[in-house]
Parts: C-alpha cells; structure tokens; sequence
C-alpha cells in the first residue's frame, strides 16, 4: 500500500485494516477487504472506484454513519469503533460534516437556517466572521432568506457546502456532491470545496465517479473490489482516466455502465 | 389491477391497522348497543312471561290518571271487593283472587336507610298463598297484621333480613310501620325475585290500607278458566258480565298483559339503544375524519404508483376502484372485528347489568340487527371516506403525478368556501331548532350541530397555519421545537382534519360543561335572589315521583321555636283538561307565595275554600284561563274536581305553573308531602333548627332536610354526574381522535425518514429527534382542543340563551374545567407521539440517506 506515513497531528481520519462484511452464508457481501487509508488533513481527497467497490461504505465508515466488521476507524485522535451512539453524535456535531447527493436541505428552513442548522442542533453560535467569510465564498448572500425549494439544484448543493464548513469539522465527507448536477454547477461547488481546503486548510472527502471532479482533489485513491487498489497524487483528468481503464476490465465495464446510469 | 392493489394494501400494514382500528371501535359500540339491548330485551321477555304465569284473566279498573305518556306508571283505580263476587259469578270461572299491590312498599335496611333499586319497582301487595310461581322458602304465610314476608331478593338488598326480624316499612300511608318478618319467599327456577323487584306482602286487609289506601278494595282481580274454557271467551264473558267498555273496567288475558308490559319495556329499551347508538354515532363520525385522513395521505403517497397503472393502460374507473377495493377491505375487516368485540362489550355489560339488576339474563344472542349495523356502518364509513381522496387521486393526468415528486398544496380557496356555507347553514338549522318549537327542534338541533361540525372541520385548514404557528411559538426555544412547528405547519389540510376530529369530541363535552354551568350557576342565584326559604325538606324519588314524608313532621316543625313559617308542597300526576301532568299542592298558599316570593297579578294567592289553584299568568294565557275559570282535574283517586283559578301570578325562574289547594290531596295516589319549605326568624340559627328537624325526620329515612346552600349543591351534584357519564361516553370519540394523530404522526416520520436521517446526520441527537415529533403532536391536539372548546362554548352559549326564558339566567364558562382539558390535550398529544416518536429516533441514518 503506498500511502503516505504521516504524523498523528497531520492525520484527520484513518481507517486501519477495515473489514464490512453484510449478510452472512450465502448471501455474504464483503464491502471492504481490510481497508488501510490516512487523509491527511488540509488535504482534498477523492475516493473512485467502479460501481460496487465499496467507495460509499468506506465513507460511511470513516464517517462513523456505519459500524466496521473488523478494524478501526479514527477521526483526529478519536478512536470511533465501539461508540456509542449518543458518543457518536456528539462526534458529527463536533468533527464531521456531510454532503449528499441530494436532499441535503430541510425544506422548512430557510437556506439560512439550514446553513446554521447543525450548530443550532448543538446548541452553540457560529463565528461571525467565519460565516460571513463562508457565505461569501458560497455567493449565497442574497439568498439566504429563500427556502430549498426557490434554490436550483446548483445553489443547494452551494447551501449544503456552506453548512458542512460553518461548523469547520476535522473532516467533511462528500458523497458524489456533484452527482446530480450539470457541468457547470458541478464546477462551481468542486472549485468552492477546492477553495476551502487551500484557503481555510479544510480536510475534504469526496467520493465520485467522474475523473474531472477527481482532478480538483489533491489526491485520488481507487478502490476496486473492496479494496485500495492504486493511489495518484496531484491527479488531472486525464491521468485519472487512464488509471480506471487500468483497471481490471470485468470492473472497468461494469464501472461504465455505471457511469453511463 | 386487484391483485396489486391486494398487493399495496398489505405492504402498509401500519396505517390500515391505525385507520381499521376507528372503524372497530365504532362499530364495537354500535353492535354493542344492540347486542346489550337484545340481551336484556330477551330477558325481560322470558321475566314477564312468568309474571303472568297462572293468571288467565286480569281485571283492573280503568286508570284515572295514565294513558299520556307524560305521565309515569299508570295509577289504577281501586276496585270494590263486591266486584270479585259478580266476576266470580261469570261462568268458566275456575277461581278468582283480589289482587291488593301498588308500587311504593319501602324496606328501611339494617343500616336504617330505604333499600333502592336501579329501576325494578318496590312493590306491596297482599298474600294469597302459594303457587307454582311463588313458593315459601322460610318460615311461614302472614297471619296477623303486624306479620309480613318478603322476597329473597328484599332480604338480601336490606343487608340480610332473617326470619323472626323487625322490620320497618314505609307505604303509601304516612309514617313508618314496624312488622314483624315471618318468612322468606322466592319463585320457581330458583329465582329470587322477578326482574329485581323487592316485594312486601301483607295480610290482605293490611295492605288494602297502607298501599291502596282504603278498606276492601283491590287494584286487580286475577281470574283462572275453568277447562275447556279459552282464555280470550272467559275475558270477553268477564268484560261483559262487568257492564263492558262502559263498566270502567279494563279486562285483559294475562297474554295480553305480558305483551304490554313487554312492549314498554322494550320500548324504554329501544331509547335506551338509541342514546348509545347516538354516541356510537359521534365515534363513527370522528373516525370518518380519521380514515379520511389515512385514505388522502395513502392515495398521496401512492399518485406515483397510481399514475403509473394509468400510464400502462389503467382507466380512470380502475384507479378509482382500486381505492375503494382498498376501502372495502379495510371495511369488511374492520367490520367483522368491530363486531366481535361489539358481542363481547355487550355481553360483558349485559352482565354487569344483569348483576346489578338482579334479573336473570336470556342466553346472550347477536341479533341481527347488530350485524346489519355493523357491516352497514363500517363499510359505509370506510368506503365514504376512501371516495373523496380517490376521486382527486384519478383526477391527476397521469404525466404530472410521474414528475411530480411531491404533490404540492392546492390552494384552500374552494374549502374555506364550502366550510363557510356549511357552517353558517349548520349555525342557521341550529338557530332555528332551538328557537322553535314542536316535534322537529331536536332533529334540527342535532343536524344542525353535525352540519357545523362539517363546517367547521373545513374552515379548519384555513385556520391551522396562523393558529399553529401561534402555538408553535410556545416551543421555538428549542430547535428541535421548532422544527415540530414548521412540520405541524406543512401540511394545513393533514394537521387541520387531525386536529377536527379531537375537535368534535372536545366540543360536545365542552358544549355541555357550558349547559350544565350556567344551569348550576342560574340555579344558585336564582336560590339566593328568587327564594327566602331557609330549610328544605326533600328527597330522592323513583318513577312515582319524588320521595315522601309523613305530613306531621311538618306541623311539628312549624311549631319549633325560632320557625317563622312553614309551607308544604304536594306531588303527583293528574289529568288536567284530558291531560296528563305532574301538579303541585299546598294547603297554605300565602306562606308558600311568601316563600317564592310571588305576588298576585290578580285575584289572591290565598285559599278561601276547596277545589281552588292559582296560575301563572304565562300559563294562563297559553290555555286561554283567566280568573274564575275553572279546570277539570282528575287525580289518581276519587271523582274529577272542578278547580277554580282564584289568582294569578308572575312566573319567576324557579317557579310557574298550577298550585292547586291542599284539600284535593286526599285524591294523591300518596296524601304525603314531598318538599317542606321553613323560614327560620331572624335571630335564630338555623344549623340548629336544621338538627332539630333532622330529629323530626328519623322515621323518614328517604327525606333529609338541608339548608339553602347544601340544596343548591345537591343539585348541582346531579348535573356532576351527568356531566361524568357524558364525557365516559365520549371518551370514545377522544380515543379515536387521538389514534388520529398517532396515525398522522407515524405517516410523517414515514414520510421523512430522509429528513430524520440527515437531521440524525447533521449531529441530532435520539432525544432531540423525540422532541421534534412530540412538538408536532402537542401541536396538533392543543390546536384541536382549542377548536373544540371555542365550537362548546360557541353552541353550549347559544343552548343556554336559548333555554334563557326556562330558567337559564346565568350564562357561566366552567374555566378550570376547559383549562383542564387543554392541559389534557397537550397531555394526550404527548401520549400519542410516544410510538411515532421512537420509530422517528431510530431511523437508521444510512438507509435513510441511501434511501431513494
Ligand atoms: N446494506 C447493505 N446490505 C448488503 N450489502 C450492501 C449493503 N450496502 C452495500 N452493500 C454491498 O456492498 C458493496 C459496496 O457497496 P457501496 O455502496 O459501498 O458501493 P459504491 O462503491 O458506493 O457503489 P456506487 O458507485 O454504485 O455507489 C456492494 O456490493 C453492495 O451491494
Ligand atoms: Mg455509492
């Protein structure tokens, strides 16, 4: 495995030789073969694989949304195995934030309200400052007081982003942020998330089909049947494509098809 | 088409239990009336059939007084011992017995109070022996005057009377009579009584005297055909012999007499019926806005999957019918349980009942009636409230249901539209039911309080967001809390018929808190402005009337020193002018007006001889009397009076009506006074004149004097209880009410398990997610609560103007009362989103997000 060995301190979740096994006999699903990975904080990695190869659950695990078979998840110097889940959301509320594909907003609230939900949840204020300097990156400003439903697609994925940073979390997990939108609101949230790891040092993951999302991240690390199978570095489109034909062919079809739905 | 909508209808297990089970315990109720009431119908049947047994012919004086339905039990007249010789003289006569019974034979207990009855009468009559219907079980006949025997069923009530006792009894005549108890009997088949009447009987010239009131007299001659001889030839012989129509006598076969008694019975029985049908009526109702509610939401959910059967070929008929297949299923099952338990309520109260009354219960049975009901009320319902929902469903074109992703509101203009026709409508029928007169008020007060009901429910989508919104601010402290608001907000339609069907309950039950406080509170100013009396005697009463007391307490009591003055009033039904009617007595009119304060408008309120009444001057006018007319008024003894009016008054809120002259009691089924009114003397304490009288009163145990306040409580204590029933009753339609939201709630958190998982997501906590749906429930049932006490208040307020001219002066809010069921409500809300609540805290975040 060619991850690079980093310090605790620089290290914003790892999972050390994780195993998801669903069902049992034969209906038995290993999701993860002993996964090991570090995120290194400040650092914008994307997760891609072909459709099936566990990118979803390794998120879902690193995030602590999902218990592991086998292995350990940490968070900064959290270890999350074994939480409980009142431990658990204290830990989302406090390190971790989240972008879905889609319905990420509450459709009651305002775009404000929903940017501010998650520190309202906990009870606690945002910084001011820090808000404005959020808001101001999303380009949200004069819609804060409209609700979900009078935002595009664009503008609420913008909304969720601006949401999972106020609360500046150890981590923000993405899974396919961009999934549902054209190519230009895509590129408008990839660069935004881009921004707020080189400005404000934010540590983001980001699982994604798509090799031109990937080649915003600082490092892209394949999966392929449960497993990290390859890892590039300062990825462009290009490269990354190249890697997926690489890979195995009965996957490489399937991943394809994927894409193609 | 049925074989997926068999499909779908399975696949929501959850909501068809919640929504089946309003249409269960509606029916339950409904099938249970009958089942109760065709128990206890079948029992009193095989009761009187034996009642009669071994009477063939019967012969009673045609009833002076009776025949009207206002008036109670028909009062016979007494019949001369010389007619059983002229009876006896009929041929095909094989015996006759002078029968000497009347109602009103009052065993005082070991405990010194009057045994009670919830209903059978108290009968003392004469014994003739033995029959296959009566047998001795203890002791012996009653051989001299002082001896009586009672029933199994009077010893036990009077706390285990035993051969050889004292016993004292109160009849018709004043004052209580000691005998002594020489036996104990009972009737054939083991039974101890017949239908829980307690009987006394006395030697033949005794209770000649204390329950007819005159010597050699009989209430009844039961008659035996000798062989060969028909029943129906020796009662036609016996009338004939007896002077026919016009002897005055009524002749009957004791067929006959079982078919009329059984016919009242059932026919109290049948009022009986439909009371409980009436509130198993308001619980089907309020069930209907629940099954509405379930059938919108589930068509909701479902336009998807209806769209798409009408994109593959479906027509509209078929999305149309695979709703009401749905409904009809629901019906039929709902129906069939609702039925069963309805049997097992029934049977359960016939018991309790048959426990209670001492009669024997028939074999239960399940009428059919019962099951007509059931599966007419709960298909009706279901399928009625299905229709409305599936007829908008297959409006939809089947392309906008496909891309729509949720159905958006439809704008309340049409409703709120409707709702204020419909309810001023309601609000019109109920104006005129209760401002009119005749046999159609009730009908129009009831529909017109069921049509605004409607109304209202319509109008309440309307009123949900500014009221809910209003509400919701009480919990914004907390995020949780206002994310429970802005949901019980999103849908106004859902929340607003949830929280109407809490409404109707809570509106009937408020409706007559409003009735019954102003009642209360009229009645206690009236008493303390209206009335200078300052004791009275009373009591309780059973179907004669109200309880009596020996007419010497009251001379001893006007005698007391620090007694100022003294009235009496007499009791009993009458026929005045061809109509029957309760009318009172008093043989000292001017201290009786003193004591109402009436003033004469004309003529005097004073007696200056016999056969004389006074009149209020309403009265008057309405039956067209003025001073000096007389009226013909036929009391339960004696010959018809010619009663002159020798004064007019001005009714007051307590008193109007006729006051007839204190001499024509000796006419009284009973000459005992039912009420003494005394005014004490300035000075003087009337707590210890109250205890003087209490002493008056020891060998008058039904009787027991009060002061004006403790009157005034005692009846109010009635309309307590009263109010306790009622709202038992209703808790019905509460129940179902809340199973309501229960159902909208747990439809909710259905509908936003996306939601609850990002929530869950974004860092809420399990309590946190419990509060949330909690605020969504308080929400909804303080919202209904609110609607309801507003509706009571608004129709309790116009019952009470309405009756203003009948007593009710006061208009009074029983605040506490209403300030109780809101806390309730909130309390209920809390209670109902308790199972919502947790299958909301433990959505599993990951399939909620993965969920699609
Ligand atoms: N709840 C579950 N029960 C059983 N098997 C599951 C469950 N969730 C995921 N799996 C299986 O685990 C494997 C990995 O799934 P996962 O969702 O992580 O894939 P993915 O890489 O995210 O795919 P995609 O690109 O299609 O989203 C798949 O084979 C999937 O079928
Ligand atoms: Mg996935």
């Amino acid at each position: 495995m060619t991850t690079t060995v980093t310090t605790g301190q620089a290290v914003a979740a790892r999972a050390v030789d994780v195993w998801k096994v669903y069902g049992s006999g034969e209906a038995q699903v290993i999701a993860l073969h002993g996964v090991s990975v570090e995120l290194e904080r400040g650092q914008f990695t994307a997760i891609m694989g072909p459709s099936g190869s566990g990118k979803s659950t390794l998120m879902h695990t690193l995030a602590g949304l999902d218990s592991v078979t086998r292995g350990e998840i940490f968070i900064g110097d959290t270890r999350l195995t074994g939480m409980s889940d009142g431990d658990l959301t204290n830990l989302r509320r406090t390190k971790v934030g989240f972008i879905f594909q889609q319905f990420n907003l509450l459709p009651t609230l305002t775009a404000e309200e929903n940017i501010l939900l998650p520190l309202s949840i906990a009870g606690r204020k945002a910084d001011p400052k820090w808000y404005e300097t959020v808001i101001d990156t999303v380009g949200l400003r004069d819609r804060l007081k409209h609700r979900p439903s009078q935002l595009s697609g664009g503008q609420q994925q913008r909304v969720a982003c601006a949401r999972a940073l106020v609360s500046r979390p150890e981590v923000i997990f993405a899974d396919e942020p961009t999934g549902n939108l054209d190519s230009r609101s895509g590129a408008e949230v990839l660069s935004f998330l881009r921004n707020s790891v080189r400005e404000y040092g934010q540590t983001i993951v980001m699982v994604t089909h798509d090799p031109n999302a990937a080649s915003y991240a600082d490092r892209v690390i394949f999966l392929a049947d449960g497993q990290v199978v390859d890892e590039l570095l300062a990825p462009s489109a290009d490269a990354v494509l190249d890697k997926l034909k690489g890979l195995d062919a009965k996957v490489e079809s399937a991943a394809d098809a994927s894409q193609a739905g | 088409m049925l074989r997926a909508t068999l499909k779908s209808l399975l696949s929501r297990k959850l909501r068809l239990v919640l929504s089946g089970l309003a249409v269960v315990l509606g029916v339950m109720f409904v099938s249970g009336a009958f089942v109760l009431t065709d128990t206890m119908g079948r029992s009193f049947d095989s009761l009187f059939s034996s009642v009669y047994q071994g009477i063939d012919v019967n012969v009673t004086q045609k009833p002076k007084v009776g025949g009207d339905q206002d008036v109670g039990p028909s009062q016979q007249g007494n019949i001369p011992a010389a007619t059983l010789d002229k009876v006896r003289a009929v041929p095909g006569v094989a015996s006759v017995t002078g029968d000497a019974t009347a109602d009103g034979a009052r065993v005082i207990g070991k405990n010194g109070k009057v045994v009670t009855t919830f209903g059978p009468p108290r009968l003392g009559g004469n014994w003739v022996g033995t029959s296959d219907l009566l047998q001795l079980r203890e002791g012996r006949a009653p051989a001299a005057d002082n001896e009586i025997v009672v029933n199994v069923t009077t010893a036990k009530s009077a706390g285990g009377l035993k051969v050889g006792d004292d016993v004292g009894v109160l009849t018709l005549q004043p004052g209580k009579k000691v005998f002594k108890l020489v036996g104990i009997f009972g009737y054939s088949g083991d039974r101890d009584s017949l239908g829980g009447s307690l009987e006394v009987l006395f030697t033949t010239p005794v209770a000649q005297e204390l329950m007819l009131g005159e010597k050699d007299v009989y209430s009844g001659i039961n008659v035996t055909a000798a062989a060969g001889v028909t029943n129906e030839k020796l009662r036609d012989d016996v009338a004939a012999a007896l002077g026919g129509e016009a002897g005055g006598f009524q002749v009957k076969t004791g067929k006959q007499l079982t078919d009329e008694t059984t016919k009242s019975f059932r026919e109290g029985l049948a009022f009986f019926n439909n009371v409980l049908i009436g509130f198993a009526g308001v619980a089907l109702f309020v069930g209907t806005f629940l099954i509405l509610n379930t059938f919108s939401i589930i068509v909701a959910q479902r336009t998807r999957e209806l769209a798409l059967m009408r994109a593959l070929g479906g027509s509209r008929g078929q999305t149309l019918g695979s709703v009401i297949i749905e409904a009809v299923a629901i019906g039929l099952i709902a129906s069939v349980l609702g039925l069963a338990a309805g049997v097992g309520v029934g049977v359960l109260l016939a018991w309790v009942f048959g426990n209670v009354s001492g009669v024997a219960l028939a074999s239960v049975g399940v009428p059919a009636a019962a099951v007509i009901s059931a599966f007419v009320v709960g298909l009706l319902v279901t399928v009625v409230a299905a229709v409305l929902p599936a007829l908008r469903a297959s409006r939809i074109p089947p392309i906008a249901a496909l891309q729509e992703v949720a159905t958006p509101d439809r704008p309340l203009t049409k409703l709120t539209v409707s709702g204020a026709l419909i309810g001023a409508a309601g609000g019109t029928m109920l104006g005129l039911g209760l401002a009119g007169q005749g046999d159609n008020t009730l009908w129009l007060i009831l529909g017109g309080v069921l049509v605004s009901f409607i109304g209202v429910a319509l109008l309440t989508p309307l009123l949900a967001r500014p009221v809910v919104s209003l509400l919701g601010r009480l919990f914004s402290w907390s995020v949780p809390g206002k994310l429970g608001r802005l949901n019980s907000g999103r849908n106004p339609r859902r929340t607003a018929i949830t929280a109407a069907a809490l409404m109707v309950g809570l509106a009937l039950i408020t409706g007559v808190n409003v009735i019954l406080a102003s009642a209360k509170q009229s009645l206690s100013s009236q008493a303390s402005t209206q009335v200078t009396v300052d004791l009275i005697i009373s009591g309780d009463g059973d179907d004669n009337g109200p309880a009596k007391f020996d007419p010497a307490v009251m001379d001893a009591a006007a005698k007391l020193p620090g007694v100022s003055s003294a009235a009496s009033e007499y009791w009993d039904f009458a026929q005045v002018d061809g109509n029957g009617t309760g009318i009172s007595a008093t043989p000292d009119m001017a201290a009786y007006a003193s004591m109402f304060k009436l003033t004469a408008t004309e003529g005097t309120l004073q007696w200056t001889g016999p056969d004389q009444a006074v009149i209020d001057t309403e009265n008057a006018k309405k039956r067209n009397l003025t001073l000096g007319s007389t009226m013909t008024m036929q009391f339960t003894r004696g010959e018809p009076h010619q009663v002159k009016i020798v004064g007019l008054y001005q009714r007051s809120d307590v008193m109007g009506g006729t006051i007839v002259s204190g001499d024509v009691v000796k006419d009284y089924r009973s000459a005992q006074p039912s009420w003494g009114y005394l005014r004490v003397s300035d000075g003087a304490s009337v707590d210890a004149i109250q205890k003087q009288v209490d002493q008056l009163l020891v060998d008058n145990p039904e009787v027991s004097v009060a002061n004006r306040a403790e009157y005034v409580d005692a009846q109010s204590a009635q309309f307590d209880q009263l109010l306790v029933m009622i709202q038992v009753l209703l808790a019905l339609a509460i129940l179902i009410a809340v199973l309501g939201i229960v159902n909208t709630l747990a439809l909710s958190v259905l509908e936003r398990t996306r939601e609850l998982g990002l929530l869950r997501a974004i860092g809420m906590r399990r309590a946190q997610t419990m509060r949330m749906v909690t605020v969504e429930a308080v929400v909804i049932s303080t919202f209904g609560a609110l609607l309801g006490l507003a509706v009571g208040t608004g129709l309790g307020a116009a019952v009470v103007r309405a009756l203003k001219d009948d007593g009710f002066t006061k208009l009074a809010f029983p605040w506490s009362q209403m300030a109780t069921y809101l806390l309730l409500a909130a309390l209920v809300g809390v209670i109902a989103a308790v199972l919502p609540s947790i299958r909301a805290s433990r959505v599993n975040v990951l399939q909620a997000i993965s969920h699609d």
